[in-house]
């Protein structure tokens, strides 16, 4: 599976593992940072607040002592096809400008700012409500210290258009360049990874390529407990999840009753 | 003071009434110049919309705005390519009230995109795969073709008729009128269809999402069907309330009852598609997504009882009034008739919009709410001024209605 490649054949993904995840909330912090998101005077509009990695929290509904929670953090899916004899992730195919693709090299679904007209008929589509529009000019106050850590990396969002999780794109850039420099075509496991994955104090975030089979990413998401969000929809995504609990999986998803299986044996 | 731009044979009101009756309809206006204004400069907080709720009131008004604008087309593609005589009374109004409608919509969604000064990417960047761009190209084109119509009805104002180029090119117009009815028509299917193949292909939104032929989902051709059923309704109801403030009948009874007898037809054609789709979908798609119907209304003001007033209320009942011949010759039954059905179309695209967007995907999402500003309202009932306002001069200084000095000889009631 090693073979000679130029960049293609990835599937970039991810797999969290959310009995891991304490909901310390590091990754939306990392994540924030790393991509230059812009921040309000008052964030207390979480509906037009800019989260590419949100956090929701769950509980199993019981009372106290047998209550339970457990946290999803929330990329961007980065959905691979409609599952209904079409290629296209349910933002991509509804752009308007052709702002939005999947990368057929990497899988991953990138937003092209300064093509965005802020239709916003991609927020409609997405049901994971992972696209975010900028309500407001970027706002990074000065003579606070905030400028200083913006990164050269990622172009800041201009007022009116859609942003979202690009799993880092400019990373892999970076990667890429840095084997590029020592004379590698590839990029070992671990070179790209995203900030969340990086910052994630549990490590319950474990980032690599779906396609290949020595990656930890491509054997976590075949693991009996991995599933993904809304996996019904068929909107195929890339980030899975894992948990051992019954109640957190059945919550991923929706279900009549009678329907949700449970995991009966344990493997690996 | 104006009286050598009224035409010939028919009396207005005087210019000083005329005047105060434009002044609440400058005013609302104003307020959407207002709200227009602050939304270009800083942006859209200054509406209520958010990540949830992307899009909002406008998007109905849009939805709206084009769905009761059908009649413009579909009375020309009666009156050019079908060849009913009769409609050549009421077609100028419709074309004016499409041209509204159309103008109006494409209006409001110069604002309500979030970067007004990219709007040209939709044609520069076209993404064939979106129905959305499919709506763009059919609305702009046609809106270009609406304007094709209505310039012959200008150039009927007495004064232009004065000038013997003008002339002529007004009657040479009217003669291809029938190119640009079939071409009207061609694109109102096209994008009135692709307005419901918005939502029917967000295939991750099962309230909305539906199965189809191809790649056109179902609402695709319920969108075309319950336009062009209710389209005609709206035509009438304009044409009554301008003949209830002029105190004078403009429009033969026959042209009327054509256009109530077509609606009819289409509505009942249209009820019992929608009630199909209601129920594949009920029984069908919903439960592969692991919904029950009952699901989707959880949380939030949203029930069934939306879907009841929408079908039943607003469908069925106006469909089974319009379709007895004694009821809808009666002014009070033909009118309510068609507000009904007015307001079931309006209503069926709330849902497809609001309801959609109200209903949370993920089992552990929330119901948000969500509320216009006044900006919003603003905007939107700008629209309702500037189509008034619109109407009102054309039915002061042009021949709108033909038979308007037939139908009153006497001349001596007052009008605006």
């Amino acid at each position: 599976m090693m073979e000679e490649q130029h960049d293609h054949g990835h599937r970039f993904g991810m797999v969290i593992d959310l009995d891991k995840c304490t909901g310390c909330g590091t990754c939306m912090v990392a994540c924030a940072a790393e991509n230059n998101v812009s921040v309000r005077p008052d964030e207390s509009d979480k509906q037009r607040s800019i989260t590419w990695m949100q956090l929701f929290k769950i509980t199993n509904g019981k009372e106290f002592p047998d209550t339970e929670v457990s946290y999803f953090p929330r990329p961007c899916m980065q959905c691979e096809e409609d599952g209904h004899g079409g290629h296209h992730p349910t933002c991509v195919s509804v752009c308007v400008a052709t702002a939005t693709r999947v990368d057929p090299n990497t899988g991953i679904v990138s937003q092209i700012y300064t093509r965005c007209i802020g239709c916003r008929y991609c927020q409609a589509a997405c049901p994971y409500h992972a696209r975010y529009f900028n309500w407001w000019d970027g706002y990074f106050p000065k003579g606070k210290g905030l400028e200083k850590y913006l990164s050269p990396e990622v172009s800041p969002r201009m007022r009116g258009v859609v942003e979202k999780c690009t799993f880092c794109h400019h990373r892999y850039m970076r990667a890429k360049t840095q084997a590029y420099a020592e004379d590698r075509r590839e990029l070992e496991e671990g070179e790209y990874v995203t900030a969340c994955t990086e910052a994630c104090p549990a490590q319950a975030i474990t980032f690599g390529d779906l396609n290949n089979p020595e990656h930890k990413v491509s054997q976590l998401a075949k693991s009996p407990y991995a599933f993904r969000l809304l996996e019904r929809i068929n909107t195929k995504p890339k980030v899975y999840y894992l948990s051992t609990r019954d109640w957190v999986r059945k919550m991923a998803d929706n279900y009549l009753p009678g329907e949700f299986k449970r995991v009966k044996k344990v493997t690996g | 003071m104006d009286s050598p731009l009224i035409p010939e044979g028919v009396k207005r009101c005087s210019p000083k009434v005329f005047f105060f009756w434009t002044l609440p309809w400058i005013g609302l206006l104003l307020w959407g110049g207002v709200a227009a204004v602050l939304c270009l400069w800083k942006g859209l907080n200054q509406t209520n919309m958010s990540n949830i709720f992307a899009f909002a009131l406008w998007i109905v008004f849009d939805l709206g705005l084009i769905a009761l604008g059908a009649g413009a087309f579909f009375t020309g593609f009666l009156t050019y390519i079908i060849g009913r005589k009769e409609l050549k009374n009421i077609i100028n109004a419709a074309v004016i009230i499409g041209f509204i409608c159309y103008s109006g919509a494409v209006a409001m969604l110069g604002i309500d995109i979030g970067q007004p000064i990219r709007g040209w990417f939709i044609f520069w960047h076209a993404n064939i795969h979106s129905m959305l761009v499919e709506v763009s190209f059919c609305i702009t084109c046609y809106l270009g073709v609406l304007a094709v119509e209505f310039i012959p009805i200008i150039l009927e104002n007495r004064k232009i008729q004065e000038v013997k180029e003008l002339r002529l090119f007004g009657h040479n117009l009217h003669e291809i009128m029938a190119v640009f009815a079939a071409t009207g028509t061609f694109l109102s299917f096209f994008h009135q269809g692709s307005l419901g193949g918005m939502f029917g292909v967000m295939y991750a939104r099962p309230f909305a999402a539906r199965g189809g032929f191809y790649i056109w989902p179902w609402t695709f051709f319920l969108f075309i069907l319950s336009a062009i059923a209710v389209g005609p309704c709206f035509t009438i109801l304009c044409t009554r309330l301008t003949e209830a403030i002029s105190r004078k009948k403009l429009v033969p009874d026959n042209a009327i009852q054509l256009l109530a007898k077509i609606s009819a037809w289409l509505l009942s054609a249209y009820m019992v598609l929608k009630i199909l789709d209601t129920l594949v979908w009920m029984y069908g798609s919903v439960p592969r997504e692991g919904l029950t119907f009952m699901d989707f209304f959880r949380q939030g003001p949203y029930g069934v009882w939306m879907l009841v007033v929408e079908i039943i209320i607003c469908g069925i009942i106006p469909a089974i009034i319009l379709m007895i011949p004694n009821a809808r010759k009666q002014q009070g039954w033909l009118i309510t008739a068609s507000l009904l059905a007015c307001t079931g179309i309006v209503l069926n695209r709330f849902m497809f919009i609001i309801v959609t967007l109200a209903i949370p995907v993920m089992p552990f999402g929330r119901f948000w709410s969500y509320l216009p500003t006044w900006q919003e309202w603003g905007l939107s009932l700008a629209i309702i001024g500037y189509g008034i306002l619109l109407f009102s001069l054309a039915y002061r200084y042009l021949p709108v209605f033909p038979k308007e000095s037939e139908l009153n000889p006497a001349l001596e009631t007052r009008a605006t």
